[in-house]
């Protein structure tokens, strides 16, 4: 069951990542990103990482994809995007090389026998739940620093993004922005 | 076709070799956002897998904690794709070079 589970995951995974990176029209990379996200969160319920599911549920295909939808309202979204992409060649041997060396990595038999968990999860509880324990006694300051990260990152997004929010954005009518604020002036 | 712990470190490799090559080959910085995103993600799986093959918690934790600076990157990182958009009109990376070296 779990071998279902974890082949048609990963199966449409890739897909939909490569979809990501391969495609021209950023709308389409964008929702095959979003499909990709909640798929990786299946594979988080498969795993038995509850909590961990939902927060990426909530998250990246909740949070994350908004933002860039709405980063998409002041970009034009049905345009193909043009690049000069550099030589498929040298891209697929680089990508294709590390890919060996890493999966030759992680394929090789593990020799460490006295692995041994450290933060165990409190007998007869759920996921949440002793996820809940662990980051409020162990991780607690690192939880206060992530959020105090968090808000420093919300102020700079605002801050970034509202900067002169009133002036159109296009380069071309600039100069009629200006002229206007001139005419006002006067 | 038992799923053990290496099928999952090879799906994690894979997906973060998606993420590489896209980084590697775009030239639109908004598309470089989508990949990145994808090699952090890639990264999430093979922690919750450790955490899930040894009975650690500390794995899920440290993939919580990604999650929150990948959220604290996208919200500043939008703000400066939209600034840059404003000043030059475009996402291409090229426009960028500024020094000609």
């Amino acid at each position: 069951m779990e071998a279902i589970a974890f082949y048609t995951f990963g199966v449409l995974i890739t897909g939909l990542f490569l979809i990501t990176v391969l495609s021209k029209n950023v709308l389409n990379a964008m929702s095959a990103l979003a499909a990709g996200m909640v798929l990786i969160s299946g594979l988080y319920f498969v795993l038995g990482a509850d909590f961990l599911g939902a927060v990426q549920l909530v998250v990246y295909s909740g949070a994350v994809m908004a933002l860039y939808a709405f980063g998409m309202m002041f970009f034009d979204a049905t345009k193909d995007v043009k690049e000069k992409n550099p030589s498929g060649m040298s891209v697929f041997l680089l990508s294709g090389l590390s890919a060996v060396v890493m999966v030759t990595i992680f394929a090789a038999p593990q020799i460490g026998e006295n692995i041994q968990a450290l933060v165990t999860s409190p007998n007869g509880l759920d996921n949440p739940h002793s996820i809940g324990i662990v980051l409020f006694t162990k991780y607690l300051i690192p939880f206060e620093v992530a959020a105090v990260m968090l808000l420093v990152a919300m102020i700079a997004g605002i801050i970034l993004a509202s900067k002169k929010m009133d002036v159109s954005l296009s380069e071309n009518e600039d100069h009629l922005v200006e002229e206007s604020e001139l005419k006002e002036q006067k | 076709m038992t799923v053990g712990l290496t099928q999952y470190l090879i799906l994690s490799v894979i997906l973060f070799v998606i993420g590489l090559a896209g980084v590697i080959r775009r030239k639109n910085l908004l598309m470089l956002f989508f990949a990145t995103e994808i090699m952090l993600n890639a990264a999430n799986i093979a922690f919750v897998a450790i955490s899930a093959h040894i009975g650690d918690l500390s794995g899920q934790m440290f993939a919580i904690f990604i999650m929150a600076i990948a959220a604290s990157e996208v919200a500043v990182g939008l703000g400066l794709l939209i600034l840059i958009y404003k000043k030059y009109g475009t996402l291409d990376l090229d426009n960028l070079s500024t020094l000609r070296g």
